[in-house]
């Protein structure tokens, strides 16, 4: 890649050794740089010929025939592939290192889960393809719905959700259509102080006030603030369980039973559902919707990998009021695609669709398997090697790290830590950057708010102890050079393709759009 | 003109029946550098404790509190395209926005300069 880049975007590569010349090319060895894909194109070049360039536009297109060429920039389809080849070995992937992100549950997605979704049985089918023609694509629906219930003690689910928060979204409408339906419609929904944001966010939506519950100080809900405030007018609680600080909710079952007492119900935030699969049935907490995120517990790709999935695991009051479509299992064996034209019959509370058709059929088959391969007692072992990798780290660093409920026992799943003891005009942030260079993706950092300058590590099960080992190392080099004032890690990443971006005026003044040599920096 | 804090780090400067709202210099600093300023429509009636604003860092987002009940009056217009003025000057030009107040009686329940120091000192 010789041509240099017009946006002044290639700065560092070129800096060198000190003393050794800058390569003549600017790129080090196999660590390339990479212009935008706007400053590799050619006027005129094409990967693609066209048979009928000379015939004019088609009649029909007159009136909304664009005045100009759209910008696309002119590749040959080796040139186009080698773009976004060496884009993406300057990218950092699961299938690289770890992904200590906390509250985010980034796991290995194994390839036996890629296999199967991959069987043309599963690949080849489309949703408005006649049912009679996917009994087994409505078996592994079924199936799957069948561990889900089985795994938290529930009473039905809706597998058509299409993530997390969509899930909190159906569970928080059944939530409001069992009040309704007993007519008692309530206007507010409480939610911790430490809550996921989507979780407000769900309950705003659906039309609720929002009212926060504090925190106790080993960083709990307050169970007696939470029954102070239960009253005729609150509809339910949202509270995530694991918390978003890595503990278990101990007052899980007082909470359910002070929220019923009062005609309310529960909603759970099941994001961090690995920490306890197999160990803890939520139905049995009294818990009355929860959403089940594929993408986290059941190791189907997460993030740009997704799509994400998140069914709803129902209580036997909500269960009725459940979305349609859902497949239903009769005595006789077989499995029915329950839509509008049944629902009467079958369904008739139910709040509607959620999604257009069955549900992310292909993250369905990769969550299957997933929970076939381990069965109960592997799903098991699963929640208790991610608990102890998260101990692991928590007591690795509490002695460099503050880890603001460490003295409260054992975490979870995430082993949290603030920034306090760092030298002065040091921060979470110098950190985070500071792994960076340490080949490391950083953790979760500021998040969650309760916590000063918070790091959340989430391990995830499939770490080996000999790489908790080197991740903790580096994290502790790094947080060492950080409570020495090591004026170096203020501007790390230094070994990074690019240096420390201002990510400041990139959320000010944020320049989304390719406009041409104009703009250039 | 008497300026008033919140345990919730909002500060109001009350001029007549006009009190004019923006978060403490403390609260800037915790919050780091400001991204973005969501303001209220002129016109909305806000109850004392209820979400006024969301100021956006590049650390979260956090909702900012009414300190006591009123009426937006006015909006801060330069924080649109400069909403770094909350950092830069967080108790004077990087204003949030005006109420006009219903009962100045609210007043007494928020500190004086004095009292939030103390308060921040103690944090």
């Amino acid at each position: 890649m010789n041509a240099p880049n017009s946006s002044g975007w290639r700065p560092e590569m070129t800096s060198g050794e000190a003393g050794l010349a800058p390569t003549s090319s600017g790129d080090r060895a196999l660590a390339l740089e990479e212009a935008l894909i706007f400053e590799l194109a050619a006027p005129g070049t094409t990967g693609v010929d066209f048979d009928h360039e000379d015939e004019g536009p088609m009649p029909e297109l007159a009136g909304i025939l664009r005045p100009s060429p759209p910008a696309l920039p002119g590749l040959s389809e080796p040139e186009a592939v080698r773009h976004y080849t060496r884009l993406s070995r300057q990218n950092y992937a699961i299938d690289l290192g770890p992904f200590p992100l906390g509250s985010c549950t980034m796991k290995h997605n194994p390839r036996l889960n890629e296999k199967v979704a991959r069987m043309p049985g599963f690949a080849d089918i489309h949703p408005l393809q006649p049912v009679e023609t996917v009994p087994g694509a409505l078996a592994v629906i079924n199936q799957l719905a069948h561990w889900l219930i089985a795994l938290t003690g529930m009473h039905g689910v809706a597998m058509t959700p299409k993530a997390g928060a969509h899930g909190e979204l159906c569970g928080i409408l059944c939530i409001k259509a069992a009040l309704e339906a007993r007519g008692d419609p309530r206007g507010v929904i409480l939610v911790p102080e430490s809550a996921h944001g989507t979780n407000p966010a769900t309950a705003g939506f659906a039309g609720f006030a929002v009212e926060n519950i504090p925190a106790t100080a080993d960083g709990r809900v307050d169970l007696a603030a939470l029954t102070a405030r239960l009253g005729p007018d609150i509809a339910g609680v949202m509270i995530t369980n694991p918390n978003t600080c890595g503990l278990f909710e101990r007052d899980m079952k007082a909470i359910c039973d002070a929220v019923h007492g009062a005609g309310g119900y529960v909603y759970c935030d099941g994001a961090n559902f690995n920490a306890i699969v197999g160990k803890v049935r939520p139905g049995d907490l009294g818990i009355d919707a929860m959403h089940i995120n594929l993408h986290k517990t059941f190791s189907t790709p997460h993030g740009g990998g997704g799509p994400g999935s998140g069914p709803v695991v129902l209580s036997e009051a909500l269960s009725p009021f459940g979305p349609i479509p859902f497949t239903a299992r009769y005595e006789d064996g077989s499995i029915r695609l329950i839509e509008e034209e049944d629902a009467g019959a079958e369904h008739p509370q139910t709040i509607g669709r959620m999604a257009a058709f069955h549900g992310q059929m292909g993250m369905f088959t990769r969550a299957l398997t997933y929970i076939l391969s381990h069965g109960a007692d592997g799903l098991r072992q699963v929640a208790e090697d991610a608990v102890l990798n998260a101990n692991y780290v928590l007591r690795s660093l509490d002695d460099v790290l503050e880890a603001p409920f460490g003295g409260a026992g054992p975490c979870m799943h995430e082993a949290l830590f603030s920034d306090a003891g760092m030298a002065n005009g040091f921060s979470t942030l110098d950190i985070a950057k500071g792994l960076i260079d340490e080949g490391f993706h950083p953790m979760t950092v500021y998040f969650p708010l309760v916590v000063h300058g918070a790091m959340l590590v989430e391990p995830t099960e499939t770490e080996s102890k000999a790489g908790l080992d080197r991740f903790i190392a580096s994290l502790r080099h790094v947080v060492e050079r950080a409570r020495a004032g090591d004026a170096t890690l203020k501007s790390a990443p230094h070994f990074a393709p690019r240096r420390r971006l201002d990510e400041t005026l990139a959320a000010r003044r944020p320049r989304l759009v390719w406009r041409g040599d104009a703009e250039a920096v | 003109m008497t300026v008033y804090y919140t345990k919730e780090h909002e500060w109001i400067a009350v001029d007549g029946a006009i009190g004019t709202v923006g978060i403490s210099h403390f609260a800037q600093g915790q919050l780091g550098d400001i991204t973005f300023v969501e303001l209220p429509a002129v016109g909305k009636a806000l109850k004392a404790g209820e979400a006024a604003a969301v100021v956006d860092s590049v650390k979260a987002a956090s909702d900012v509190y009414a300190p006591v009940t009123g009426t937006v009056s006015d909006v801060n217009p330069a924080l649109e395209g400069e909403p770094e003025l909350v950092n830069t000057d967080a108790e004077s030009g990087g204003w949030l926005l005006r109420l006009t107040l219903s009962d100045p009686g609210e007043l007494d329940g928020l500190m004086d300069r004095a009292a939030y120091d103390a308060y921040v000192a103690e944090l």
